[in-house]
């Protein structure tokens, strides 16, 4: 009988991310998604007999700006064979980088502050894509498989972590800042549904308070956070009942069954590989000096770090859970510049914030990007758009001055996303449209006219007036009391007015009436 | 970053090349020998790498090795489009297409 | 026959036409390579429309290029786009590149004539020819003999007279060797100098196209055409640099030749003895000549005979039966492989191949790879030492005249003995050239070696233009 024992998950992670190049690593074929199979190919990436690679400048470009934002040891570096048979492999071996990787020992903060290390982030070549074909399309029941060089050659850099993640949650928020850190340096466009961000999580399981390493599983090419976080999760719970029932980990790779919930060995017949890897000899050193290096770091932007702590920096005092989520998202929807303005320009960072986070997100892709592109435009103070014609900021301003109330503010806003877009859809350019939307006429037109004062009074005298018990037991009652209470008054006051009073100033009203 | 594991061929080789090597290296290369070739070839094999003893038994540790006899780096394109090639002429030459498709049969394992 | 210079000045100045001399090369072909096969491939109908264009180039007043009308034969690992390059293998018997070498770009651009596709040991892996999946080439100056290799179908080609100019590939001496035993010129030029980029790799680090001719100037001038950088190639070299046609300087009156015993020790006396009367002529024509010992050579071959394989077994992998070429069905993926690449190599092809792979696998990689790179490394250096006190160096090509057909093909080792001389060029990536002088005891030729060091490709050939002057009149065939 075992005794409860605790146990410690232990997690690193391989990230395999695409990099959004015009074309593929070593030829001019162009580095496109979805496209009609084999007609970006070309000798080099079809491995055809007599051809050679020939490096990407904008590739290594964006391998150094990883290793920048990721605060590696940008190093000369070299390539190598990774010599292995497999269809999807036009040359039946992969140019990769392994002795000498162009980045090393670099690191990773999280949004909490945990630090995770990088063991290294290298530049190598994509493979072709196989459709198994047969009865469920997975490989085990295919019947024979079809390939699409397409993808063969594709740049892609490698990112591994130092095993320093302790939970599927970490897994989790590693990933999602990663995937902030490619999209911010340009060097991915982070759609992982399309395969340009791919994860391989390394599991193992150890008794709390051991130092060494149990054996470990590799789960590969997981596509989604949700993925990885389910996969994380199943597979440490499986290694801690197969040690508990007296059995042992088979160190393996597994693949995650996202419909069955569950990982499955990958066991075959084969052992393990021999790549036998030597130096590419079709290829040359790559040496960035120290000129180009900072040539790198001076052209990137700010990272989501950075643009996190350049939000916390304009609150008025130190953030909030609910402030710190808020600001992840706004930095994570790329709403942040946005919202950045707005506050410099002296209106509320609760309601930029909130509006942000939650009403502009829920309006989906298409809201997004009608808000980042009105504050592109008006950021590039285009001929014609001022910042006061970008009408998402019209609204926020309009809710921050009191003119209009929360729920109001939020109604507008998808009203505007709405209008705007069904503008664009008939044909409209989007700065005209952006333009052309006139938020205070809306408001208008929607009844959204903000309570004045005098009307509020009314309208809480009147409920009051309505509710004689209750407001005696209000005035009387303690702060608990009062809290449950002011939820009744605060109703009833918002249906009066058909939602157009403003919660902040109920509160005070009521406040003052109690004494 | 270390050497990939040893498949469990230990040996400082050379003359020490057994029969059960070229088994297996013909695997890795994925080719058939008959037990007749099997035969042949650790013979010649053992005898090529004989001489390759006086190679191996050199300190060359002062030495590194060389890669390229020319030294040239950072040679690098543009990321510029080039013209790929015809689909239609490039599977012309495939032993056997389907959906615009090289087909293969199945394949037994996952990727490496 | 004429010149390949002499042709293409003809051409040029109207006085023949290309079509004339193609007619007469491809009916030199017809009379002759029944019996000495050096074509796999002959291009009667594209090499005449070619002759065509440039015909009518020179009727408009365009410039048909410095090859024009010339005939050459191409070694068969060259990727001529819509003719078949099978590289002497099954594996890739029919196949139908779809682009062009950039070498065969730039002949066709200075006008010259593709003639045919030539014969050579399968994947370039052989010095005899012998392991063609297509049969042996013959040496044209005696049929029962080798022609060397792996480049043996260019090299006869130029010997028969069907072409006055070939390209062949060297990796470790397979367009020297060949040239020596054939009685043509041969050369090597500096690792880099000449596009790889669609030549169907064997060994990457040491493969280069070189140029076959019937004398030295014929060689330097198909050399200025190929010498040049391509953005395709990234070992592929920028150099500004004269054509070697004209020298710079003429004669080598006060150039330190060194004669180098390790590059003649252990070759048959009737060679040995061409060498030194080579020695001694250029002695004669002005030059220093004293002997100079560069002992590190000896470990060449050992060296050669893991990198080139190593390289080879990687370079070979994708010939899988997946995207062109032979295919034997099977049941799975990997068995087809596995019985495509069994039925479509060759029995050197497999043993190389065998070899490479471990040379490079797990746990013998450091003793065996990586020692040879370092071999290499003091091949180089050794070299360097020795140019510090002469300017080139002079030794045998091959160790004997050529041999019997059928004589060592069962004795690999007793094969690749063939490259002694010509390796140590291959690891450093320098420049080297073959050219006939004299004959051995069985009347057949002798090629004499000269070395260069890297991109000193104009001191090369103008030392070799020195021994060629000199050379005893070329004997008749046997």
């Amino acid at each position: 009988m075992s005794e409860d024992v605790a146990w410690e998950t232990v997690i690193g992670l391989e990230v395999h991310c695409e990099l959004a190049t015009q074309t593929k690593l070593f030829c001019g074929c162009r580095n496109a998604f979805g496209e009609e199979p084999n007609t970006n190919i070309c000798p080099v990436c079809l491995g055809l007999p007599g051809s050679l690679p020939v490096l990407n400048a904008q590739a290594v470009e964006l391998a150094m700006r990883i290793g920048t934002a990721l605060h590696c040891e940008i190093r000369p570096s070299s390539f190598a064979r990774k010599n292995y048979f497999y269809p999807d492999q036009a040359k039946d071996y992969q140019i990769s980088q392994y002795d000498e990787p162009i980045n090393a020992s670099g690191s990773l903060e999280l949004p909490d502050g945990t630090t995770v290390g990088v063991t290294r982030a290298h530049l190598e070549e994509d493979t072709g894509k196989l459709t198994h074909v047969g009865a469920s399309g997975r490989i085990n029941s295919a019947h024979h498989a079809l390939v699409d060089y397409n993808r063969s050659g594709v740049p892609l850099v490698e990112i591994v972590s130092e095993p320093d993640m302790r939970s599927s949650i970490e897994a989790r928020s590693y990933a999602s800042e990663l995937r902030g850190i490619l999209v911010a340096t340009d060097a991915s466009d982070g759609r992982m549904e399309e395969g340009s961000m791919r994860i391989d999580a390394n599991v193992s399981v150890r008794p709390v308070g051991t130092t060494t390493f149990g054996t470990r599983c590799e789960i590969k090419n997981l596509n989604s956070l949700r993925s990885l976080g389910r996969a994380i999760e199943y597979e440490v719970a499986r290694q801690i009942a197969l040690i508990e029932g007296g059995g042992s980990v088979d160190q393996e790779t597994r693949h995650w069954d996202e419909a069955a919930g569950r990982t499955e060995s990958m066991r075959s017949k084969e052992e393990a590989n021999d790549y036998r890897y030597f130096p590419e000899p079709d290829l040359v050193p790559l040496v960035p000096d120290a000129a180009w290096q900072e040539r790198v770091r001076v052209a990137m932007g700010p990272m989501p770090a950075d643009r996190r702590a350049g939000l916390v920096a304009l609150l008025p005092g130190p953030a909030t859970q609910a402030q710190s989520d808020q600001i992840r998202a706004v930095v994570d929807l790329g709403l942040d510049g946005w919202v950045s303005t707005m506050v410099t320009g002296g209106l509320r960072i609760d309601v930029a914030l909130a509006r942000a986070a939650n009403e502009v997100a829920a309006e989906g892709e298409k809201g997004l990007e009608l808000v980042r592109a009105a504050n592109d435009l008006a950021t590039k103070a285009d001929k014609g758009f001022e910042i006061s014609s970008n009408p998402f900021t019209t609204i926020v301003a309009m809710e921050s001055g009191g003119e209009l109330s929360a729920t109001q503010s939020k109604a507008l806003l998808s009203a505007s996303v709405q209008a705007i877009s069904a503008s664009i859809e008939a044909g409209q350019p989007m700065a005209a449209a952006l333009t052309g939307y006139d938020s205070r006429a809306q408001a208008k037109e929607l009844g959204f006219e903000a309570l004045g004062a005098d009307a509020l009074s009314k309208v809480v005298a009147q409920v009051i007036a309505e509710h004689p018990e209750e407001w005696k037991r209000y005035v009387a009652g303690d702060e608990g009391v009062k809290k449950k209470l002011s939820g009744l008054f605060t109703g009833q006051i918002m249906r009066a007015t058909s939602g157009k009073a403003n919660g902040a100033e109920v509160a005070a009203e009521l406040a003052r009436l109690a004494g | 970053m270390s050497r990939p594991e040893e498949t469990g061929h230990s040996g400082s080789g050379g003359p020490g090349l057994s029969r059960d090597d070229v088994v297996h290296v013909a695997n890795l290369a994925r080719l058939t020998l008959s037990e007749g070739e099997v035969d042949l070839f650790t013979a010649q094999l053992r005898t090529v790498l004989e001489h390759a003893a006086d190679v191996a038994a050199l300190d060359l540790s002062h030495l590194a090795p060389m890669a390229h006899p020319i030294p040239v780096e950072n040679v690098l394109r543009p990321d510029e489009p080039r013209p790929s090639l015809d689909r239609s002429e490039v599977l012309a030459a495939a032993p056997s297409v389907e959906d615009h498709r090289f087909r293969v049969p199945r394949i037994g394992t996952e990727s490496p | 026959m004429s010149t390949a210079r002499e042709m293409a000045a003809a051409v040029r100045a109207g006085e023949r036409t290309a079509r004339e001399i193609t007619e007469g090369a491809l009916a030199a072909v017809a009379a002759r390579d029944g019996e000495v096969h050096a074509f796999l491939t002959v291009l009667a109908d594209e090499a005449l429309a070619q002759a065509d264009a440039v015909d009518a180039a020179v009727a408009q007043g365009r410039d048909p290029g410095p090859l024009a009308g010339v005939p050459v034969a191409l070694k068969d690992n060259l990727c001529t786009r819509g003719i078949p390059t099978t590289c002497g293998s099954r594996i890739l018997e029919g196949w139908r590149p779809p682009y062009d070498a950039t070498v065969v770009r730039l002949l066709r651009d200075a006008g010259a004539i593709a003639l045919g596709k030539t014969n050579m040991d399968e994947f370039a892996m052989g010095s005899s020819t012998e392991n063609s999946a297509y049969g042996p080439t013959r040496n044209p100056h005696c049929l029962g003999r080798v022609p060397g290799g792996s480049s043996g179908g260019s090299a006869a080609a130029v010997a028969a007279g069907f072409a006055p100019l070939g390209l062949g590939s060297d990796t470790g001496g397979s367009i020297r060797q060949p040239a020596a035993l054939c009685g043509v010129v041969g050369m090597k030029p500096t690792y880099g100098r000449v596009s790889r980029y669609g030549l169907v790799a064997f060994a990457s680090s040491l493969d280069q196209i070189g140029p076959f001719a019937a004398d030295v100037d014929d060689a330097a001038l198909l050399f200025d055409v190929i010498a040049a950088h391509d953005p395709c190639d990234t070992t592929s070299l920028r150099i500004e640099s004269p054509p070697t046609v004209r020298p710079s300087g003429s004669g080598v009156e006060g150039v330190r030749v060194g004669l180098c015993p390790d590059l003649i020790e252990g070759c048959a006396p009737d060679v040995v003895a061409r060498v030194h009367e080579a020695a001694e002529a250029l002695a004669a024509a002005g030059a220093k000549v004293e002997e100079i010992r560069v002992p590190e050579f000896g470990y060449g071959l050992s060296a050669y005979y893991l990198i080139a394989p190593a390289e080879a077994s990687s370079n070979l992998a994708r010939y899988d039966g997946v995207r062109y070429g032979l295919r034997v069905d099977a049941e799975d993926a990997g068995a087809m492989n596995t019985a495509t690449r069994t039925a479509g190599f060759g029995a050197e092809v497999k043993r190389r191949i065998m070899l490479g792979t471990y040379a490079l696998s797990a746990g013998y990689y450091d003793a065996y790879y990586a020692q040879a790179q370092r071999v290499r490394t003091m091949v180089v250096q050794a070299f360097e030492r020795a140019y510090t006190s002469v300017d080139v160096l002079l030794g045998a090509t091959a160790p004997t005249t050529a041999f019997k057909l059928g004589d060592k093909v069962d004795d690999p080792m007793a094969m690749y003995m063939n490259d002694v001389c010509t390796i140590p060029s291959n690891l450093a990536g320098h420049p080297a050239l073959s050219l006939p002088f004299g004959t051995g005891d069985d009347g057949l030729p002798v090629g004499v070696q000269v070395l260069a060091p890297a991109l000193a490709e104009g001191l090369l050939f103008q030392v070799a233009r020195a021994v060629e002057a000199a050379a005893p009149e070329a004997g008749g065939s046997a």
